[in-house]
């Protein structure tokens, strides 16, 4: 396994430490100018998304993790784990648990495309688009002339998520939605 | 930095005119002094042995010499103008560190070195603080031991605690099985580093004095309250480390003594040894005269001036541009 010395240390780098995958966030390079040098480094645990800070001597090293980002397509699911395909032309297929899927679940929708990141080959989590269209399964009626201005309702999309929509929007209306906020973009198309 | 074009520098052009004041600044400082202006290789043929300087080496090959170093600094040349009867002399000259990069550290940099024969550390901690001061628009600095910072802010004697004590203090920063092979001194800069550097000079210059003797580096050592220290200071602003200067050793002996003991924690550490710069002993044998001499970061005194915070501020172009 490849290892990475202190000076190879940059942000985005996937290493090992107590066994974990992390990301490097930020290597801050601390010496006095006759003394040693020591790296004191922030790290997103992978498994956990827990920041941690650690202080390395410089010289020393880490192993670098198998930690790739990979595009695929969502599948199924069979009730345990839920199917990803690599869209590289390689078709590989990935199971992916509810660890891995986590909150992102509730976005999920066939045949769209999400990063899976893949630790040693297995998916260790999984992150939707910035912006996924889906289509509203259940809200109260719409009120006519309730246009642009006024409330708001909860409406409950196709994946079972539940936005908070203006009055208008009607069951079948299909929604832009922003994931990393969970709130209502526009619509796309009336059905 | 990422969002600019890679060609581009990484300093604006209002940085590059302040830079070019800094030196003009710089220079009269010193013509008005009487002090003159040298230069000095940047391309030597030994390096230093400072156990924690790593140069960077060259692969020159001309008229029977082989290989060299890009310096870290031009202190072993200089010397030798001084042995050589130069007098009061100073230096502007970009200096190499392998493998040093950060918000404060590129590994070339820009150094202001000056030498004073006759001059006691006191007296040219006053000039430095001259220059500084003027430069930069600030108030005199105060003065505090190694000891009495690292009492207050790391709550350790540095010259009284046990290697246990030190160890547990920098448990707090790092493993225990990293500290295995970190050594006293690795222990005090690591405090030095994390808990007092980012205390010194929030408002106005510090400087750091009477370091352990195990730090002297070139400095001459003596006894103070009973345990020996060096007459080696720093100067900081804003947690920033901006010169370290020596009461300058003027013993060829024990000159040659240090030279091998930095070589043999060198080894310890599974560093390369140095070969010794016997011209630079050759001048001390013939005598350098008794003096007191500094070196001082241009960059990061700009980046004081300006209230910056990342070298690459006033850097053209730091080494991934470079």
């Amino acid at each position: 396994m490849a290892s990475y010395s202190t000076n190879e240390f940059r942000g985005g780098l996937k290493v090992l430490l107590d066994g974990d995958p992390c990301i490097i966030l930020e290597n801050e390079f601390v010496k006095p100018g006759k003394g040693q040098a020591f790296n004191r480094v922030k790290l997103r645990n992978l498994m956990t998304n827990r920041v941690w800070e650690r202080t390395f001597k410089s010289g020393e090293t880490l192993e670098s993790a198998d930690v790739i980002d990979q595009d695929m397509e969502y599948l199924y699911s069979d009730g345990e784990f839920w199917h990803f395909m690599a869209t590289d032309g390689s078709f590989e297929q990935f199971p992916a648990d509810a660890k891995a899927v986590g909150d992102t679940v509730k976005w999920l929708k066939e045949q769209d495309v999400y990063t899976v990141t893949l630790y040693n080959g297995s998916p260790l989590t999984v992150t939707p688009p910035n912006f996924v269209e889906l289509e509203v399964v259940d809200t109260d009626p719409g009120m006519k002339g309730d246009t642009a201005q006024g409330g708001s309702k909860p409406a409950t999309l196709s994946t079972g998520a539940v936005v908070n929509v203006p009055l208008f929007i009607t069951i079948g209306e299909v929604l832009k939605v922003d994931t990393r906020s969970g709130e209502y973009v526009n619509r796309v198309k009336s059905s | 930095m990422s969002e600019k074009p890679a060609w581009r520098p990484t300093a604006s052009m209002a940085v590059l005119k302040s830079r070019a004041q800094q030196l003009a600044f710089v220079r009269g400082f010193f013509a008005e002094r009487g002090v003159l202006e040298v230069e000095t290789p940047a391309l030597g043929r030994f390096g230093v042995t400072d156990p924690n300087l790593d140069p960077v080496a060259a692969t020159v090959s001309a008229s029977g010499v082989r290989g060299g170093w890009l310096q870290t600094s031009p202190e072993y040349h200089m010397k030798r103008l001084l042995a050589a009867g130069a007098g009061s002399i100073y230096q502007v000259s970009r200096v190499f560190r392998d493998g040093e990069r950060g918000r404060r550290h590129n590994p070339e940099f820009s150094m202001l070195e000056w030498y004073r024969p006759d001059f006691s550390d006191n007296e040219l901690m006053a000039e430095v603080a001259d220059l500084v001061c003027d430069w930069l628009d600030c108030e005199r600095p105060d003065t505090l031991s190694y000891r009495d910072a690292m009492i207050a802010w790391a709550h350790v004697d540095p010259f009284e605690a046990t290697d246990c004590i030190l160890r547990r203090r920098c448990e707090e920063w790092l493993e225990p099985e990293q500290l295995a092979g970190l050594g006293r001194d690795g222990c005090l800069d690591l405090l030095m580093s994390f808990a007092v550097e980012p205390n010194l000079g929030p408002e106005r210059p510090v400087f750091i004095t009477s370091y352990p003797a195990s730090q002297a580096s070139l400095a001459k050592i003596s006894m103070e309250s009973g345990v020996p220290v060096a007459h080696r200071f720093e100067l900081y602003l804003k947690g920033i480390e901006l010169c370290n200067g020596y009461w300058e050793l003027t013993n060829p002996e024990e000159q040659r003594q240090r030279f091998q003991v930095d070589n043999r924690l060198r080894r310890a550490s599974g560093k390369p040894e140095m070969a010794i710069d016997d011209a630079f002993l050759a001048a001390l044998d013939e005598g350098l005269p008794e003096c007191a001499g500094v070196a001082l970061g241009l960059d990061r005194l700009l980046m004081l001036k300006l209230g910056l915070t990342d070298i690459a501020e006033v850097l053209t172009f730091p080494l991934e541009r470079a």
